[in-house]
């Protein structure tokens, strides 16, 4: 790993007496595209506020390649912002909103030209430089955000929630643009979204949180086959999350049938949650099955079908290849290794989260 | 909804027609006609006679001047409001109308009793041992009664301009290294444009145009070119030369007219 | 630091605004005829004015041509923007620009204009010419007010009305109407507004005999203001005051829960 560029000390943050970021300990690296991702609420845009220079921690410090900058002013800060809605000043030439942080640099006209055009080649929009903001689609204009963020070649660019506004289609393809334009730049992204797919689509860490406290930070892998809690396996894609019992290391109670498992040190007897993917749920011929239910709902989803199975009183989400026909009695299987277990969470106030998404 | 609906326009382009257009054309009849009915541009002219010239030099004058001040009042105002919560929106635009609910002819003569020689003022500043304040009577008291009359029809439209605009434009201007000043001076100035040209259209013609409150304050000694104008119909009866004058003063009207629709197209400046 | 200088300079812009006001307050309670001695405190001028027939009927006058002008202003001005919202962009910029005209106008140019209208139309001054010119300059403040929410107005809502089979009258009511209550309201407050407060306008078109507030207190000027006159203001002013907390406290309890 790159040696650690920003490092967000003991962050604490409160509007109108609520807590919004508590405690958060946070460190980004050199080169890495960093997600943060997470319901709206979680604090995520605030941390982003709070790199940028735009809102000030209660507590706490940022520290920038050794440096304190938490009071630095944004003005002063070597990071640049790709804001939510663009933010793009329509009472200028595109031309004249990239080549705006450079006029204040005082750069030279030439420099100024050379970097206009070569940002405006990165994000594939040669030729715009006369047009006004109002005049391009939202794509677009996303792109000259971008443009007009890294002319200023900052070691660090934050985005917050960038393609939110943007249609499906659109979405995607900014996704395999941003993953180009960060390789070709060679710098740190920081990454604010609500969305799970564009997370694991883009970063080299995803940091999930929720009420202001982050819930797991790891690879986009570990995030989705190994959540540490019932709060990101439900966040992270679909899942079954299922009360179970721990008996031994390595054999876990699932509704009332053993299944052999392969994670240890949860102690014996304990009550735990596991977490099953529906593409790990394999259905079988009622006899193969470890346990036995019949599917009641059935949708086919082009990739596969999605199936819900009625089994041992819980509702399995199951996603297949194969089709099983509603009313029909099958088996369930699930191979040990794709069987999260997870404690069970320490405080009501996590549980009703749960509850809430 | 459908063009089926266009007829549901007629009653409002019949009044217009009837009340806003066929007036404006009998002002231009009666302007540029004598009493026989034939044509003339005397009443016109009539406004480079001494007299009339140095009402409308003097108008010009005390109405550019309440209009730069109220500018200068309103813009710091208009800034600080504009960034308070939206919802409290309504509550703003409130405060600069509900003054409105008290008489205007009567709050401005309140001012004679807060000038006066020994009005409230004064009163105030002699207990604070401060020497008195003798503007009443004086074109700095008809100044002040327009700004005081026409401060919330510059307030409201550069309050609308600067709410409209989004916050993060102005972090992005501050997160691309612009401080303060350069950032007033290259985003939220231009971006207020809008609102500043219709402030101060509503600030100048109505300060231009006034007859009240120079008999009120100014003591009846300035006529400015509202009072002739108003004399003209009410007293001498001569409505060819009160309505040439008034051609004159719509020149000024058409050049507001033609720089809001050019800077404010959409209306973003608009009061409401 | 900087929000104490922010708060000061709020404070001392509305205290500009208001001063005017409270003084015509404190003179409504002034013993003394002249506004310029303090002559001890008195109720006196609130009783006399409930028996001073000529300020009553210029108060009827006054709320009547207010009431009536802004109703009718804002039935026509919400009907004309709903037609305006279905014409081609020409029409519609050319139609809102004569709306723009009694805005930027000069009242007095205004005043002027209506009053060679009538004379030359030999229609007889009173309060028939007063409510037309108020209905006049009360129409572009509705429309302005209506517009903004015309545009923002989904079409949609209307056609799937009419698609579960609502007839066009009945899908305006129940589903475009109420999307444009807000703007209609504040259109028909600020055209009431404006016309209690019209003096140059009324000056113009009204006839002998004839007087609203504004053109009562022009003439008493001349003579010295009864005192009756602060005691009728004061009492209005309060009024409004009340009603407009009333109304903006309950809508923003209302917003806060859902």
């Amino acid at each position: 790993m790159e040696k650690e560029l920003i490092q967000l000390i003991d962050i604490s943050k409160a509007f109108d007496g609520q807590m919004v970021l508590d405690e958060l300990n946070l460190n980004i690296h050199e080169n890495e595209f960093v997600t943060l991702l997470g319901p709206s609420g979680c604090g995520k845009t605030t941390t982003l506020r709070i790199l940028g220079g735009f809102t000030n921690p209660d507590k706490g410090r940022v520290v920038f390649d050794g440096q304190d900058i938490t009071q630095i002013p944004p003005n002063k800060r070597p990071l640049n912002t790709v804001f939510q809605k663009y933010a793009l000043f329509t009472h200028m030439t595109i031309a004249e909103n990239i080549a705006f942080g450079l006029k204040i640099k005082k750069k030279s006209k030439s420099y100024i030209d050379d970097k206009i055009r070569y940002a405006l080649k990165l994000v594939n929009l040669d030729g715009y430089e006369h047009r006004m903001p109002d005049s391009l689609s939202g794509g677009q204009q996303q792109r000259i955000a971008i443009a007009r963020a890294i002319v200023n070649e900052p070691k660090v660019l934050l985005l917050d929630e960038p393609l939110g506004a943007l249609d499906l289609k659109l979405r995607q393809e900014m996704q395999y643009e941003l993953i180009r334009m960060k390789n070709e730049l060679g710098i740190t992204f920081v990454y604010v979204t609500h969305d799970q797919e564009e997370a694991l689509t883009m970063s080299d860490t995803i940091v999930v949180m929720n009420q202001g406290y982050i819930q797991q930070i790891g690879s986009p892998e570990s995030i989705y086959n190994e959540p540490e809690n019932a709060f990101v396996a439900d966040f992270i894609g679909d899942s079954n999350i299922i009360p179970a019992t721990m008996i031994e290391d390595k054999l876990v109670d699932i509704l009332g049938t053993r299944f052999a498992c392969v994670d240890t040190g949860f102690g014996t007897n304990r009550p735990v949650d596991v977490v099953i993917r529906p593409e790990d749920v394999i259905l079988v011929e009622p006899q193969e099955g470890i346990i036995q239910g019949v599917v009641s709902h059935l949708i086919f989803k082009g990739v596969h079908y999605e199936m819900e199975v009625q089994a041992c009183g819980f509702e399995w989400l199951v996603q297949s290849t194969t089709l099983f026909p509603i009313g029909k009695e099958v088996g369930i299987r699930v191979d040990p290794f794709n069987i999260q277990i997870m404690n069970k969470p320490e405080s009501e106030d996590e549980e009703a989260v749960i509850i809430d998404i | 909804m459908t063009s089926k609906n266009k007829w549901l326009s007629a009653p409002y382009i019949f009044w217009s027609v009837i009340f806003i257009i066929v007036p404006l054309g009998m002002i231009l009849y009666y302007g540029l006609t004598d009493t026989t009915g034939s044509f003339t541009l005397d009443n016109i002219t009539a406004i480079a006679s001494a007299g009339h010239a140095k009402a409308l030099r003097v108008s010009l004058l005390l109405s550019l001047v309440s209009t730069l001040v109220c500018f200068l009042l309103a813009y710091p105002l208009a800034m600080i409001l504009a960034r308070v919560q939206v919802k409290r929106h309504n509550f703003i635009i409130l405060i600069f109308i509900l003054p409105m609910w008290m008489n205007f002819l009567l709050r401005t003569l309140a001012w004679q009793t807060l000038l006066e020689k020994n009005g409230v003022i004064n009163h105030l500043l002699s207990f604070l041992h401060l020497p008195a304040l003798k503007i009443i009577n004086t074109p700095a008291a008809i100044i002040l009664g327009m700004v005081y009359n026409f401060l919330p029809f510059m307030v409201l439209p550069l309050y609308n301009a600067l709410a409209k605009i989004d916050i993060n434009v102005i972090n992005a201007a501050h997160d691309l290294g612009a401080n303060n000043i350069y950032t007033f001076v290259r985003i939220i100035l231009p971006l207020s444009v809008p609102g500043i040209i219709s402030g101060i259209t509503m600030v100048f013609i109505p300060a231009l145009t006034t007859f009240v409150i120079s008999a009120l304050l100014g003591g009846g000694k300035l006529l400015l070119i509202g009072d002739v104008i108003e004399q003209e119909f009410t007293r001498t009866s001569n409505w060819h030369l009160g309505s040439g004058l008034s051609m004159v003063l719509m020149i000024f009207i058409l050049i507001n007219m033609v720089l809001s629709a050019i800077f404010d197209k959409d209306g973003e400046g608009s009061m409401l | 630091m900087k929000t104490i200088a922010k708060r000061i300079y709020i404070a001392l812009i509305i205290l500009f605004l208001y001063a005017p006001i409270g003084i015509l307050m404190v003179l409504s309670f002034n013993e003394s005829k002249t506004r310029a001695k303090w002559g001890g405190f008195t109720f006196k001028w609130y009783i006399a004015l409930f028996q001073n027939e000529e300020i009553l009927r210029a108060l009827f006058n006054t709320l009547l041509i207010a009431l009536a002008s802004s109703l009718i202003a804002t039935v026509i001005g919400t009907v004309a923007c709903i037609a305006m919202n279905g014409m081609k962009r020409r029409a519609k910029s050319i139609l809102m620009g004569i709306t723009n005209i009694p805005m930027l106008n000069a009242d007095i140019v205004t005043g002027i204009s209506l009053m060679l209208l009538y004379i030359s139309l030999g229609i007889r001054f009173g309060m028939g010419t007063i409510l037309l010119s108020h209905i006049t300059f009360n129409i572009p403040y509705v429309i302005l007010s209506v517009m903004p929410r015309m545009k923002q107005l989904n079409v949609s809502t209307y056609e799937a009305a009419l698609d579960l089979g609502s007839s066009p009258l009945y899908a305006f009511f129940k589903v475009v109407f109420p999307d444009l209550l807000p703007g209609i309201l504040s259109g028909f407050l600020m055209a009431f507004t404006m016309s209690l407060d019209d003096f140059i306008i009324t000056h113009f078109t009204k006839g002998v005999g004839v007087d609203t507030l504004s053109t009562k207190i022009y003439t008493e000027i001349k003579k010295g203001i009864k005192p009756e006159m602060y005691a009728l203001s004061s009492l209005i002013f309060v009024t409004v005051l009340t009603l407009l907390v009333l109304v903006n406290l309950s809508p923003a309890d209302k917003k806060k829960t859902d």
